[in-house]
């Protein structure tokens, strides 16, 4: 038995979100001093922390729902690359500063929807985590348009690395909408929200953007799929290595 | 000890300030929600998050229980809620006005659809965004074009 997870139902739901957001926020803080100007630095930290908060919200209360000794830092530095639970498109690597803006825009997109719905959630605590994090990932989107735009519909070097980058991402958007047999429990108990009646709404924001931006809608008709199940892509263990390894190393370490 | 009421417990919790902006207390800033005092003696502090991420939120907690167990009360407790969800709208005028005086353009109402930013050096009108992200989540990057100085804004949320 591992002491770090959790098996209560809604904790797993809970954690699912909890990893999406720990992990951006992971990937986010990995290019702060790397952006193409200061202000920008500020930006990604500032993404970076509204990320790791939400996250650290959502498994402070799965943790209350678990077993004894599991807490928001068990969860996030004690569990193993296929205990992790994210989708697959917030673990993958970034080179240069339209893939951070290309993998951000698309998650966003789905964030913004996603907590929408939450709010509507008959779980209290959820609902409020909800609220909060909307009025966040409203602003992540609209930052992340703003570059899509911008990078799209600028000098041809710009546009084209913004199209790589969202040619890149796209294969794993479709994941964002799958369900799953908890989720469908979490729907039935009015808790969760199913993802799939977010993607016409998500799809049509984006499609706006890219056209704004003068780039060609992607259209890679393979999806990978896995993060949910734990079949993750060979990124998120090196990620985690550097993320938990302060932890690992000196294990019960604290600041 | 000196009899200890919900009064002078505000007025205990008046000297917690945002360590960010330190002009501004906890009150003002609309994140203290609520306090509680119990028939034994304990308090009960509740308060909310302006960010999900705000890496005050610690700082804020060890302050109230300082400013507390410094004045004799000897059980303090912090709760964080998240309902309803904190908004700029809470914030009072009084710490609007300082906020603008420490060189902090105030938010504008959250409803508003074409807010008017005053530069918080010279009162221009004539303002743009740098970048949506200031020197903390809470505050985008301003400029004046009258006077050309920078500034910061905190975000209407």
């Amino acid at each position: 038995m591992s002491p770090v997870t959790t098996t209560a139902p809604l904790a797993t739901y809970l954690v699912r979100h909890a990893d999406d957001n720990l992990i951006i926020g992971q990937r986010l803080a990995e290019y702060i001093s790397e952006a193409p100007e200061l202000e920008e630095d500020l930006a990604i930290g500032n993404l970076s922390l509204d990320h790791i908060g939400v996250a650290m919200h959502l498994y402070q209360y799965a943790a209350s729902l678990g077993g004894a000794g599991i807490t928001a830092d068990t969860l996030a530095f004690l569990r193993t690359e296929r205990e992790f639970s994210n989708v697959l498109l917030v673990e993958q690597p970034h080179v240069g500063f339209g893939d951070v803006i290309a993998r951000q825009f698309f998650f966003a997109a789905y964030q913004t929807l996603l907590w929408e719905a939450l709010v509507s959630s008959c779980d209290e605590t959820l609902s409020g985590i909800a609220a909060k994090a909307l009025k966040e990932a409203t602003y992540h989107l609209r930052h992340a348009s703003g570059w899509v735009v911008r990078l799209g519909d600028g000098t041809d070097e710009s546009h084209t690395r913004m199209q790589a980058a969202v040619d890149g991402f796209w294969r794993f958007t479709g994941e964002l909408f799958e369900s799953d047999a908890l989720v469908d429990e979490m729907v039935l108990a009015g808790i969760g929200v199913d993802p799939a009646r977010l993607q016409t709404t998500w799809e049509t924001r984006v499609s706006t953007v890219l056209s704004e931006a003068t780039l060609t809608h992607p259209s890679d008709p393979y999806q990978a799929t896995g993060g949910r199940t734990g079949m993750h892509t060979e990124h998120l263990g090196y990620l985690l290595a550097e993320m938990q390894w302060m932890q690992r190393t000196f294990p019960n370490m604290e600041w | 000890m000196a009899e200890m009421t919900l009064e002078r417990i505000r007025e205990l919790l008046d000297a917690v300030v945002d360590p960010e902006i330190p002009v501004l207390t906890i009150a003002g800033l609309g994140i203290l929600r609520n306090v509680a005092l119990s028939d034994d003696g304990s308090v009960l502090v509740t308060i909310t998050p302006t960010y999900s991420g705000c890496p005050a939120m610690g700082v804020i907690v060890e302050d109230i229980k300082a400013a507390l167990g410094n004045a004799g009360v000897e059980r303090v407790e912090v709760e964080t809620v998240f309902t309803p969800a904190w908004t700029t709208d809470w914030m009072t005028d009084d710490a609007r006005e300082q906020m603008a005086n420490f060189g902090i353009a105030p938010p504008d109402a959250v409803t508003s659809t074409a807010p008017t930013i005053l530069c918080p050096q010279c009162a221009s009108e004539e303002t743009k965004t740098i970048s949506e992200f200031g020197s903390t989540a809470c505050k985008a990057l301003m400029v004046c074009s009258s006077c050309l100085e920078p500034f910061d804004y905190f975000k209407a949320i």
